[in-house]
């Protein structure tokens, strides 16, 4: 990806990410989270990870957001009293996550690894990653699937009564 | 043209990671402050596969395979909580939920 087009989508995800948190009504910030999670995707493509930029557009923008919708719909909230705890509270953290930022930066930029330009064949394509999920990375896998489980359960358990 | 360096997605992985704390923070509607976290995963994904490009490795991808899951059965679970909490209390707004009385 070339540096001015990577500037703009980087510019649109923050704007869309700082909407999430901005905007009164619940709709709107899951509105700004879609587009957060469509322009992650553009970048995931541009870093050769084809198969979890499907899934981001799948998993994220298609399922979670569609829950959260749900959720929001259903909860029929009226109009928050207040948004944000106090004044002071807010200015004290957007200080502290501006000095974060650059405190992240700052180190993120200085002990970057320098790339490598030789990408193994197929990489990012889902057989390389299914061959890596299914050998070295098995018992994680399996262990995700005892969560799923898990979540499953407790989701219908939480909510039927 | 030259590619973006690696250090620029890095920037942006921690510019979208304090947005997400920042949303948690300040926010009161305990569904905002779920998105925020959803934010802060992503951040934190799109760190990994950037550092997976840049070592021409695939392990940061599959990280990020486990990151979607554990967020996909976070968000069901939390956001089951959330209509429980709301049906006994009525209320989304994180300052009102003191008692650990269900």
């Amino acid at each position: 990806m070339n540096p001015p087009v990577f500037l703009l989508l980087a510019i649109l995800t923050v704007a869309a990410a700082v909407s999430v948190i901005a905007t009164a009504n619940p709709v709107h910030s899951a509105l700004g989270l879609v587009v957060t999670l469509f322009l992650l995707s553009v970048f995931f493509v541009a870093l050769d990870a084809q198969l979890v930029a499907v899934l981001q557009v799948i998993v994220y923008a298609g399922a979670i957001v569609v829950l959260f919708l749900f959720v929001v719909m259903l909860l029929n909230l009226q109009g928050e009293p207040r948004l944000t705890g106090g004044k002071g509270l807010v200015v004290a953290a957007t200080a502290a996550a501006l000095a974060f930022t650059a405190l992240l930066v700052t180190l993120l930029g200085r002990s970057a690894p320098a790339p490598s330009n030789t990408l193994p064949p197929g990489f990012g394509e889902t057989q390389a990653l299914a061959q890596r999920l299914f050998t070295s990375h098995l018992l994680a896998f399996e262990l995700t699937s005892v969560l799923l489980l898990v979540a499953v359960v407790g989701a219908v358990a939480l909510s039927r009564r | 043209m030259s590619p973006t360096p690696l250090a620029w997605y890095l920037g942006l992985s921690a510019v979208l990671f304090t947005v997400g704390v920042l949303g948690v923070l300040v926010r009161r509607n305990v569904i905002i402050i779920f998105m925020a976290i959803e934010i802060m995963l992503n951040a934190v994904n799109l760190a990994f596969v950037a550092i997976a490009r840049s070592l021409g490795s695939m392990d940061g991808q599959v990280m990020v395979f486990f990151v979607m899951t554990v967020a996909a059965a976070e968000a069901a679970v939390g956001l089951a909580i959330i209509l429980a909490v709301f049906r006994s209390r009525e209320t989304t707004n994180a300052d009102e939920l003191m008692s650990l009385r269900w």
